[in-house]
């Protein structure tokens, strides 16, 4: 067996928010702009671009990832999800979701879905049980409005609701 | 971002047979937190890339062995930071991990090419119009006549004063690490202490690899001084940013209480990872004090070369060094 054969574009198949994907991709694409600009997938936001922000956000197989330092070639088999893929079939809201609103987590809400995504991840990775280890582990998450307080009680109330 | 021929690989024999066939300014591309960032910015613009995120062969580790502890080079920084035997028994390596970067990076980002993170300097990644000799050789080095707050008190030379960011590698150096490679030569180790350069007159080299050349493991020698380690990481905020300074100590204490073993280097203050030798024969043999930490602490900054906006860090790693002292005593004394 020999690596792939060099190419300027592939094609791939992936599955966003449960979804069948197949797309070509540029190799130069990441997976932020495959998401909003062709598959209509606006809830990762493009922050900075450079991750150093975290507003882009998503799950790859389960981890949390910064979408826009994700060259799009690398998710090809790959799980995506994003803030789109969290509520229930009836548009019922997921916990966290709900434990945002709750504790006024956001003003503008730009950066909301990354921190949502990442707070997610938080709590399957069991670093939520207390303030500050969710303060340390939702830092690759910037919140330029501040709602900092909210944000870690959000993340706190829904690992104290599933026993965390 | 320039176009590139991608290639991907599923052994690192493949890997190296693929770079090799991509020409010498392909790039090897992991997690791609450096490398595809920096090509947006097009400070890098490589024609080909080979993928190793894939490489099976490359992506385990194993800490449980009686002589060294085994890091596959495209292991994930997040999965290593969680290890319970590192945790326990080499604190200092964990927390180089973990308090590096965010979880989002570290899910990415591999130990191998963590180790070949590029510099943070500002007039690097800045491109044009900015003269820098590690990015465009012969233009010159904006930042020594620039603001200087970030760059290095060791190592620097008139061409280049950019620190090497990494965390993990100013950990593995305190702990004797070896590197393991495979190129077209075949297979080499080299100590992780001669894979970096100093810039020198020729700051684009910052490495000792041979072109072609991949990093497969990361090797650590079993030490009990693991145990007595500390990773003390000193930032503009408290988490998420690179080190303004940073301290690897490890050590053991004898039956008085006096120091055995001892290793420091420092981070976030040269050019590449910086193991501080003067520091350790100034601990070695004492007991852990107030004096003989700050002493070590002193001695590790003796020979800085400030420039016009960083002279702060002699202070602030001298302390840095002092406090990680005391960690690492704490945890060596049980």
């Amino acid at each position: 067996m020999a690596a792939t054969e060099p190419a300027y574009e592939v094609e791939l198949s992936c599955a966003v928010n449960g979804e069948p994907v197949h797309v070509r991709v540029d190799t130069r694409e990441s997976l932020l702009d495959l998401l909003r600009e062709r598959l209509g997938v606006t809830g990762p936001k493009k922050g900075c671009d450079h991750g150093q922000c975290g507003a882009c956000t998503v799950h790859l197989d389960g981890r949390r990832v910064v979408s826009c330092l994700t060259p799009a070639v690398q998710v090809a088999g790959a799980d995506v999800t994003t803030v789109e893929g969290l509520a229930g079939p009836d548009g019922e809201l997921h916990p966290l979701q709900q434990a945002f609103i709750d504790h006024d987590a956001l003003q503008c809400g730009y950066c909301t879905p990354g921190q949502i995504m990442s707070g997610l991840a938080c709590l399957a990775e069991g670093h939520a049980g207390d303030d500050d280890q969710v303060r340390e582990y939702m830092s690759g998450n910037l919140c330029r409005c501040g709602a900092y307080a909210g944000i870690v009680a959000a993340v706190r109330a829904v690992a104290e609701q599933q026993g965390r | 971002m320039r176009p590139f021929a991608y290639t991907t690989a599923a052994t690192a024999a493949e890997a190296v047979d693929a770079l090799a066939a991509a020409g010498p300014q392909a790039r090897l591309l992991a997690g791609g937190t450096t490398l595809y960032d920096l090509m947006k910015l097009e400070i890098e613009t490589p024609p080909a890339v080979v993928d190793v995120h894939r490489v099976a062969d490359l992506a385990g580790f194993d800490t449980s062995g009686e002589r060294e502890l085994v890091f596959g080079a495209g292991a994930r920084m997040a999965d290593v930071a969680e290890d319970g035997r590192l945790r326990r028994d080499y604190p200092a390596l964990t927390e180089s991990l973990w308090r590096a970067a965010s979880q989002q990076l570290r899910n990415m980002a591999t130990l191998g090419g963590n180790l070949l993170q590029r510099t943070r300097c500002p007039y690097f990644r800045g491109g044009e119009p900015f003269a820098c000799n590690k990015r465009s050789p012969g233009s010159g080095c904006a930042a020594q006549e620039g603001l200087d707050r970030s760059h290095a008190l060791f190592g620097g030379s008139e061409s280049c004063i950019a620190v090497y960011p990494g965390d993990w590698a100013t950990a593995l150096v305190a702990f004797d690490a070896e590197v393991d490679v495979l190129g077209p030569g075949g297979a080499r180790s080299l100590p992780l202490a001669r894979l970096h350069r100093e810039p020198g007159e020729t700051p684009q080299l910052e490495h000792t690899l041979e072109p072609g050349e991949l990093i497969t493991r990361i090797r650590v020698p079993v030490t009990p001084a693991g145990r007595g380690s500390a990773y003390l990481k000193i930032r503009d905020r408290e988490s998420y940013a690179f080190a303004l300074v940073s301290a690897a100590v490890a050590l053991t204490l004898d039956g008085d209480g006096r120091v055995g073993d001892c290793r420091i280097a420092v981070g976030g203050v040269a050019t590449r990872p910086w193991r501080v030798p003067a520091a350790e024969q100034a601990l070695r043999g004492q007991p852990v004090t107030e004096a003989s930490a700050r002493a070590a602490g002193e001695a590790a900054f003796a020979g800085a070369r400030p420039g016009r906006h960083n002279a702060f860090k002699i202070e602030l790693g001298t302390r840095t060094v002092a406090d990680a002292v005391h960690l690492a005593a704490g945890r060596a004394a049980g």
